[in-house]
């Protein structure tokens, strides 16, 4: 076995070993330890598979794309259970989860990590379906966690509206291995993503297009792209808070890299129609949606769930954009929204146990009453308005100028976008962070730590990327066409 | 090779699948809607087998089989079982009165043989009317899910959705059994996942109707 086929093997095995374990484990310090370790563990296997790549099978690859995905997600799925722990202890305490719950809830976590790394490192396009759905259903599983009527409703919610976009999904793959069988033969080759990707100039256009609405669609709702967003506030705002940052964080990135790897097939073909405008039409119409939506919010977990379907149309309109700029932009906004929306429902969490509440009108003046939680509240908020200094303002800058200088029309409604939600963040949260702090402090906050590393990181990206990971991004942004 | 009888019976039993698809739509009563599920999933199975036997792939006999056993037969017993637990055998309100519903399923149904027919004229034959009845039931199913109030009809809408894809699925020759059986898998976890659903739901509502949660919908005050 080479080392790479090691490192591989062990990004998949690892998690599921540790959700058995996890299973058994009955106390909840030596299980949070545990989930915290092979999180740990995963994490560095993950960036060792950075140097040390294994052959790609029909079944399972690592490629330059998919690497950097799997890093930013197990780098993130470490610091949340790090979070994690800290937040169950006081679930606990004021017994909104049990001790067999909790056992639940850390085995669902490291399985919905080895869905997420299965999908991301999938050949094979059915399997890569089979993982999405697996990451889907636990997080509908710990979404109604908390068996209380929200939780119950939103975790139905997403999982119907979630069942739907997956079954679109399944059909636009099937009709993907159809094209494609025409040419490569039956079989696993004609399912293998990398196979798709060289073949596909000689597919039939008119299903891959068939196959790519579907595909869009499916996905497009795992990804909670507008009209199809319904489930993203609700599954967000009811779930326990480290699930909300590892949904943000990372299974919106999983969905929109099955979606990259389809967009890749579909580019190969010159007759079948372009992908770019059906994502840029989707990108813009969430972002548009998402930034009005916010002024309106009064739960401080919806509001930055909506700041998220705004984040994610950003992306997808830059994908869609493509070319290398836009794509490098893409690729940047995509990494550091994981990790400023993550380090935010860290706060966000923080601050739900600090006021006893998630309503924003009854959260006034935290940076009186706990400054460094308002504080980092307000960061991180900046952060992800997009100002300076912050590497948030950079991929955003990137993505305008790109687009001013290819499609100045496009940039409009982009730039229109960014303002209103710039706005409606800053109104939002120097509401809840200025004034006189209202109430004692209820509970003892929980570490700060994960969220100022993310937040550290985005810093440094928007002061100073090292030349190594620009010109790793480039790569990817040029592969990605 | 595939002869014009061989093609016709195939062509038969997805058009059958659409059928039942159809009176899905319109059952009112509980127990009703279940045993024709049952009949749905009995048709996709002789499907399957079909074209397992036409294929020459007896891979797809498992398939059938698990179509058959599973959702012909398991599901819609506990299902049975779960209503009468649930005293929720009463008549359902669809959201749209019986008369539009079948209309828009009329226009579904012409909207998938439009969109597959056209598209596929280099494939083979059996496979394109395959996929058009496929992409029906999906649609049809789609229709059920959100023309339906009650959790349980909303599952029955999602299996028989399901039931077109493994009809898509089946029919697309020579498809990797990995996805049959991810196929059938999902639809084991999805019931599991829907079942811990109904019990909680029904613990926590005394209802399983969704409107009553309706009222939780939107922003907490």
């Amino acid at each position: 076995m080479s080392p790479g086929a090691f490192l591989l093997a062990g990004v998949l095995v690892v998690p599921v070993v540790a959700a058995a374990a996890l299973a058994l484990i009955p106390g909840y310090r030596l299980s949070a330890q545990v989930n915290v370790l092979a999180s740990f563990v995963t994490f560095t296997l993950a960036a060792a598979l950075f140097r040390e790549r294994p052959e790609p099978g029909l079944f399972l690859i690592v490629d330059d794309v998919n690497v950097v995905f799997l890093v930013l997600s197990t780098l993130v799925g470490f610091t949340t259970s790090v979070f994690s722990a800290g937040y169950i202890a006081h679930e606990l305490e004021v017994g909104r989860l049990t001790p067999v719950t909790l056992r639940f809830y850390h085995a669902m976590y490291q399985v919905l990590m080895a869905a997420m790394n299965l999908a991301l490192v999938a050949n094979n396009v059915g399997l890569m379906w089979v993982a999405v759905e697996i990451a889907t259903l636990t997080t509908v599983l710990m979404v109604g966690i908390y068996r209380t009527h929200q939780a119950l409703e939103a975790a139905w919610k997403y999982f119907i509206l979630g069942s739907v976009g997956i079954a679109m999904a399944l059909f636009g793959t099937i009709v993907v291995y159809l094209a494609a069988q025409d040419v490569v033969g039956e079989g696993a080759e004609a399912m293998a993503w990398t196979v798709l990707v060289r073949e596909s100039g000689a597919f039939d256009p008119a299903l891959l297009n068939l196959a790519f609405v579907f595909l869009l669609l499916g996905y497009g709702t795992k990804v909670g792209l507008a009209p199809l967003h319904a489930w993203l506030p609700d599954a967000h705002a009811e779930g326990p808070t480290p699930i909300s940052a590892v949904l943000s964080g990372l299974l919106l990135n999983v969905a929109l890299f099955a979606l990259l790897r389809f967009k890749m097939v579909m580019a190969g073909n010159s007759e079948a129609l372009p992908p770019g405008p059906m994502m840029i039409t989707m990108g813009l119409v969430s972002l548009l949606f998402a930034a009005f939506m916010l002024y309106r919010r009064s739960d401080i977990k919806r509001l930055f769930a909506y700041s998220s379907i705004e984040h994610m149309g950003i992306i997808v309109f830059a994908f869609g954009m493509g070319g290398p700029l836009a794509n490098f932009a893409g690729l940047l906004h995509m990494t550091l929204h994981s990790l400023t929306k993550s380090a935010i429902f860290f706060t966000v969490g923080n601050v739900a146990h600090a006021k006893g509440t998630q309503v924003i009108d009854d959260i006034r003046g935290l940076t009186e009453s706990h400054s460094t939680l308002g504080w980092t509240l307000v960061v991180g908020t900046f952060a992800i308005a997009g100002l300076p200094p912050m590497g948030v303002f950079m991929s955003e800058f990137l993505l305008v100028s790109s687009t001013i200088a290819r499609q100045p029309l496009l940039a409009v409604p982009l730039v229109i976008g960014l303002l209103v939600a710039f706005g409606a963040l800053l109104s939002q949260v120097t509401h809840m962070a200025f004034g006189d702090g209202t109430g004692e402090p209820v509970g003892k906050p929980l570490s700060h730590l994960p969220a100022f590393i993310h937040l550290g990181l985005v810093l440094v990206a928007g002061v100073f990327i090292p030349a190594p990971i620009v010109a790793w991004f480039q790569e990817v942004a040029a592969l990605l066409g | 090779v595939t002869t014009t009888l061989q093609f016709d019976i195939a062509h038969l039993l997805a058009g059958s699948l659409v059928l039942v698809s159809f009176m899905l739509l319109y059952q009112a009563r509980m127990y009703a809607l279940l045993n024709l599920f049952a009949v749905h999933a009995i048709v996709l199975s002789l499907s399957v087998a079909w074209q397992a036997y036409v294929q020459g792939a007896p891979h797809l006999y498992v398939t059938a089989v698990i179509a058959l056993g599973f959702k012909g037969v398991l599901i819609p017993v506990s299902l049975h079982r779960i209503v009468q637990q649930l005293r929720i055998h009463r008549a359902i309100e669809p959201v749209v009165g019986v008369g539009p519903t079948m209309l828009i399923g009329m226009g579904l149904v012409a909207l998938s043989i439009g969109a597959v027919i056209p598209v596929t004229l280099g494939s083979e034959s059996l496979a394109r009317e395959d996929l058009a009845f496929a992409l029906a039931v999906i649609l049809l199913g789609l229709l059920m899910m959100v023309s339906r109030h009650n959790a349980v009809s909303q599952v029955i809408g999602f299996m028989s959705l399901e039931n077109g894809l493994v009809l898509a699925a089946t029919g697309a020759n020579g498809m990797p059994l990995v996805v049959e059986i991810s196929v059938a898998f999902s639809i084991l976890i999805a019931f599991i996942v829907i079942g811990i659903f109904l019990f909680r739901i029904r613990e926590r509502f005394d209802t399983v109707d969704l409107r009553a949660m309706d009222d939780f919908r939107g922003e907490r005050q």
